[in-house]
C-alpha cells in the first residue's frame, strides 16, 4: 500500500494546474465560485477548451477520442478543477449517452454521434423522468409507435435539466404495453427541433431555471435513431445507471466548499473572536472534514477497483448516498457561517446592478445553493432508491 | 397544570385561522413577493382592525394582551398560513422597544395600523451578538452601518441603535434613536430576501437622530424586545413546520410509485413518524418559551434559548425531510412547500442561530 501520489501523479497534477492557470479565465472562475448562472456560451466555451487539450472525456477509451485516464488521474483532475472553480462539465452527452452508444450503438451511430459530442455540435439532455414515473421509472408512458421508417412519439418528459439549451434528447419510450413494464421500453435519440416538441421551463425554489418539461405531440423520429434492439432500452438505461460514473461522490465540490467555509469562518466574528475559534462551529467543520477525508479515500478505492475490472454496482450507490450527504452538510455550513447575511436573495438583478453585494463575506448565494442542492439526493436515483439497491444486493430479496 | 387555551385565546385562534385561510393564498403571497417592498398593505390594515397588533402590547402600553402566550398564539397562526407580512419586525420587535421606552403615541399609531417600523440594530460584524455596536452617536449625530435591516424600505421611520460611550461590546452606552426616512446622510440599499420580504443595508453618514428613552440605556430595551421576538419567531416557525408536516403527510398517502402509495414504504413511513415526534417536541419547546416569558429573567431566557436551539434542529429536519420525501415536486417554486421550507430554514438566521442559543443556554445552565 502507498497512499502517496507517485512521481507521475504529481507531474500530472502540475500539468493540470498549469493548464487551469492559463486557460481558465478569472472572469469565468469567479462566476462559478459565486454561484452565478452560467450561460450556454460559458459552458460551451469551457468544453471547447478542454476538448482542444484532449481532456473533455476523461473516461472514454482512446479509440473514441477520450483521455482514458486511470482512477487517480481522474481524481486529481476533478479535485483541481473544483478547487480552481472551473465550470462543471455538462454530463448528459459525455458521461451518460456516450458509454451507452460505445457499448450498444451500431457503427453508424458511433461514427456520427460521438465526435459531435466532443466537438459540441450537439447538446444532449436526458429524457427519462415523467410526472408519474420518477423513482418508478419503468412505469413510463411516453409512447413510440412504429410507422414505416419512423416512430411516432407522444407523451411528456419532465425535470429535463438544461433542456432549454439542448438540440438533442435521449429518451426512454414505451414501444410495447402488452408485456412486463421493463420489457417494453426502447432507447431513442430525438432531435429537439422536430415539429411537435415543446419545452416549458420549471422554476426551482432558488429561482433558477435549469429544468424543463418536454412535451411530445406526434413527433416523427427516424428508426435509425433507435439505439440497440427495440424493447431492450431498460437494459441500456440500467447500464447507464450502474456504469461507473465519474465524480459521483462529488469530492472535488466538497473540498472546494469546505475551503470556502473555513476562509469565511476565519474572518467572521462571533462574541469578539473569529468564528472558527468558536468550539461549536469548529466542531461542525471538523466533523465534516473527517468524513470528507475518508470519502476521498473511499472514492479512490472504489474507482480504482472498478478500473481494475471489478463491477461497481452497489459501490456506486454507496458513493452517491454518502457523497451527497457530505456535500449537503457543507452547503448547510456555508449558510450558517455567514450568519444574517444568508438571508439576502442574491439574484441576477443584484449581480447585474452596480451596487455592491450586501454580503461582506464575498461568499455568493450560499442559501440559494443550499436549497438548490437538495436536488442531489433526489435525482439520479434518490438516496432512498440507492439504499434499496445496497440492501437488495447485500441481503438478497 | 392546564394546557388548554383560555376561552379568549381559543376565539382568537379560531377567528385568525379562518380569516387567514380566506384572505391569504398563493396568489396574495406571490403578489407580496413581487411587490416593491415585499409587503401588501391590505393585509396589514385588516389585521390591525382585527386587533392583532394590539395584542402585541399590554394594557398599560395601550394594547390588550402582550403576554408570551398571546404572541405565540398569533405568530403560530401567521406561520401556519405562510404569511409574509412583516408583523414581527415592523410591529412587534420595534414596537416593544418603543413601548418599553414610553413612546406610547407611536405605539397607538402602530396598533391602529397607521405606522410601520424597522429596527436597525445588527451590524456587518456583529453577527448575532446584541451588545456589539460600532455605530456611533455624538450629540445625536449618527455614523455607521446597519446590516440586514428587515422591513427598512416599507417602514415609516427607523429605530437605530448607536454607541455614545464604552467599548464596542459594552452593554452600557448604547442609545436608541428615531431616524426619519428622508434624513440627510441616510442611505438605504434595499434587497429582497430569499424567504420573502425585504431588508436593507442602512448607512448613516452624519445623520440626525432623536433620542428614544434614556441615554446609554438602550441595551435592556433591546434585550427584552429580542426576547419576545425570539418567542414569536419560534412560534411562527412552529406554524410553518406544522404546514410542512401536513403537506408531506398528505403527499405520502397520495403519491403513487411502484403501484402503491409511497407512504407504504417503511423507509419513508418511519421518517414521517420521526417528523411527527419532533413536532410534538417543538410544540412543547414553544409552549415553554411562551409560558415562562413572564417569569424571572433567567428562567425566561433559559427557556427561550432552549426553544430557539430546538427549533433550529427540528426545523432543519422538517424542512429537509419534507423536501426529500416529496421528491422533485418540492424543488419547484410553484409548490407551496418550497416557500414554507425556505422560511423554516431562514428562521435559523434570525435572532441568533442554533449554535448561538446553545452557547447562551450552556452559559446559564452550566456555571
Ligand atoms: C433538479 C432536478 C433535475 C433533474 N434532472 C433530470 C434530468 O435531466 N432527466 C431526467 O430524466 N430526470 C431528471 N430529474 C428527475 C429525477 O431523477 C427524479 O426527481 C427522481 O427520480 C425522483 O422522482 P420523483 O421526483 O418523481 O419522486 P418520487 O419517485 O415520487 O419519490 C418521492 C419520494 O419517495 C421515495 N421513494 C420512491 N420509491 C421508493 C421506494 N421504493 N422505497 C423508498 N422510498 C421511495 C423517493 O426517494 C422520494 O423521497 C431531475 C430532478 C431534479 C429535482
Amino acid at each position: 500500500m502507498d497512499l502517496n501520489y507517485s512521481k507521475d501523479d504529481l507531474a500530472f497534477r502540475d500539468e493540470v494546474r498549469a493548464f487551469l492557470a492559463t486557460k481558465l479565465t478569472r472572469e469565468l472562475s469567479e462566476k462559478v465560485r459565486l454561484g452565478g448562472d452560467l450561460t450556454k456560451d460559458d459552458m460551451e466555451g469551457w468544453h471547447a477548451i478542454l476538448n482542444a487539450q484532449g481532456w473533455l472525456a476523461p473516461n472514454w477509451p482512446k479509440e473514441y477520442g477520450g483521455a482514458e485516464w486511470n482512477a487517480v488521474h481522474r481524481h486529481i483532475f476533478d479535485d483541481e478543477c473544483a478547487s480552481a472553480h472551473a465550470p462543471r462539465v455538462v454530463p448528459f452527452g459525455l458521461s451518460m449517452l456516450a458509454p451507452v452508444l460505445q457499448k450498444f450503438g451500431n457503427q453508424l451511430q458511433k461514427d456520427h454521434w460521438l465526435p459531435r459530442i466532443l466537438s459540441g455540435e450537439d447538446w444532449w439532455c436526458q429524457g427519462y423522468s415523467e410526472p408519474d414515473a420518477g423513482s418508478d421509472l419503468a412505469s413510463l408512458k411516453t409512447k413510440a409507435v412504429r410507422e414505416g421508417d419512423h416512430y411516432i412519439v407522444n407523451g411528456q418528459k419532465t425535470w429535463t435539466t438544461l433542456g432549454q439549451h439542448a438540440n438533442m434528447i435521449f429518451c426512454l419510450v414505451r414501444t410495447d404495453s402488452t408485456v412486463k413494464q421493463q420489457a417494453g421500453i426502447s432507447f431513442l435519440l430525438i432531435d429537439m427541433n422536430t415539429p411537435g416538441i415543446e419545452v416549458r421551463p420549471i422554476i426551482l425554489l432558488d429561482g433558477s431555471a435549469e429544468v424543463n418539461e418536454v412535451w411530445f405531440t406526434d413527433v416523427e423520429v427516424p428508426v435509425e435513431n433507435l439505439v440497440g434492439e427495440e424493447n431492450s432500452g431498460w437494459t441500456y438505461a440500467k447500464y447507464l445507471l450502474t456504469h461507473e460514473r465519474t465524480n459521483i461522490a462529488g469530492v472535488g465540490f466538497s473540498t472546494a466548499g469546505l475551503a470556502a467555509v473555513k476562509r469565511i469562518a476565519k474572518a467572521e466574528m462571533s462574541g469578539g473572536k473569529p468564528l472558527i475559534q468558536n468550539p461549536l462551529f469548529a466542531a461542525r467543520v471538523a466533523q465534516v472534514e473527517i468524513d470528507l477525508m475518508a470519502m476521498s479515500t473511499t472514492n479512490l478505492r472504489i474507482v480504482s477497483q472498478a478500473a481494475a475490472g471489478g463491477a461497481p454496482g452497489v459501490e456506486a450507490s454507496m458513493l452517491k448516498v454518502k457523497g451527497t450527504i457530505i456535500r449537503q452538510e457543507i452547503n448547510d455550513l456555508a449558510r450558517r457561517v455567514v450568519g444574517p447575511y444568508a438571508m439576502p436573495f442574491i439574484s441576477e438583478a443584484v449581480e447585474g446592478s452596480n451596487e455592491p453585494l450586501p454580503d461582506p463575506h464575498d461568499a455568493g448565494p450560499v442559501a440559494a445553493q443550499y436549497f438548490n442542492n437538495r436536488k442531489i439526493s433526489i435525482f439520479g436515483g434518490s438516496n432512498e432508491i440507492q439504499r434499496g439497491i445496497i440492501a437488495k444486493v447485500k441481503m438478497g430479496g | 397544570m392546564n394546557f388548554d387555551l383560555t376561552a379568549e385565546h381559543q376565539m382568537l385562534q379560531d377567528s385568525l385561522r379562518r380569516f387567514l385561510k380566506y384572505s391569504c393564498n398563493s396568489e396574495t403571497r406571490n403578489e407580496a413577493l413581487s411587490s416593491e417592498t415585499g409587503v401588501t398593505s391590505d393585509l396589514w390594515h385588516a389585521m390591525a382592525e382585527m386587533g392583532v397588533i394590539g395584542a402585541f402590547f399590554t394594557e398599560e402600553q395601550g394594547g390588550f394582551g402582550g403576554t408570551g402566550a398571546d404572541i405565540a398564539l398569533i405568530f403560530e397562526e401567521l406561520g401556519r398560513a405562510n404569511i409574509m407580512s412583516p408583523f414581527l419586525d415592523g410591529a412587534l420587535l420595534s414596537g416593544r422597544v418603543l413601548a418599553a421606552a414610553g413612546e406610547l403615541d407611536r405605539v397607538a399609531d402602530l396598533i391602529n395600523g397607521d405606522l410601520q417600523l424597522a429596527l436597525a440594530h445588527g451590524e456587518p460584524t456583529s453577527r448575532y451578538d446584541l451588545n456589539y455596536v460600532r455605530t456611533t452617536s455624538v450629540n445625536g449625530i449618527l455614523n455607521g452601518r446597519k446590516a440586514v435591516v428587515v422591513n427598512a424600505l416599507a417602514s415609516d421611520v427607523l429605530i437605530v441603535s448607536a454607541r455614545i460611550s464604552g467599548e464596542v461590546s459594552d452593554e452600557n452606552g448604547i442609545s436608541l434613536y428615531f431616524v426619519e426616512k428622508d434624513a440627510a446622510g441616510l442611505t438605504i440599499q434595499d434587497y429582497a430576501l430569499i424567504a420573502g420580504g425585504h431588508a436593507a443595508e442602512v448607512t448613516l453618514d452624519g445623520v440626525e437622530g432623536s433620542l428614544i428613552g434614556e441615554e446609554g440605556k438602550g441595551f435592556a430595551l433591546l434585550k427584552d424586545a429580542y426576547a419576545i421576538a425570539t418567542v414569536a419567531q419560534c412560534a411562527e416557525t412552529l406554524g410553518e413546520m406544522t404546514a410542512a408536516t401536513e403537506l408531506t403527510q398528505e403527499y405520502l398517502v397520495t403519491r403513487q410509485q411502484f403501484g402503491r402509495p409511497i407512504a407504504t414504504f417503511q423507509a419513508l413511513a418511519h421518517r414521517m413518524s420521526d417528523m411527527l415526534i419532533e413536532m410534538e417536541q417543538a410544540r412543547s419547546a414553544v409552549i415553554r418559551a411562551a409560558g415562562y416569558f413572564e417569569s424571572d429573567e433567567r428562567t425566561r431566557d433559559i427557556n427561550i434559548h432552549a426553544a430557539k436551539n430546538l427549533m433550529g434542529r427540528a426545523g432543519r429536519l422538517i424542512a429537509e425531510e419534507s423536501i426529500q420525501m416529496h421528491g422533485g415536486i418540492a424543488m419547484t417554486q410553484e409548490y407551496e412547500l418550497a416557500h414554507i421550507a425556505k422560511r423554516i430554514t431562514m428562521a435559523d438566521h434570525r435572532f441568533g442561530d442554533t449554535d448561538y442559543h446553545l452557547e447562551k443556554f450552556m452559559a446559564l445552565t452550566q456555571p
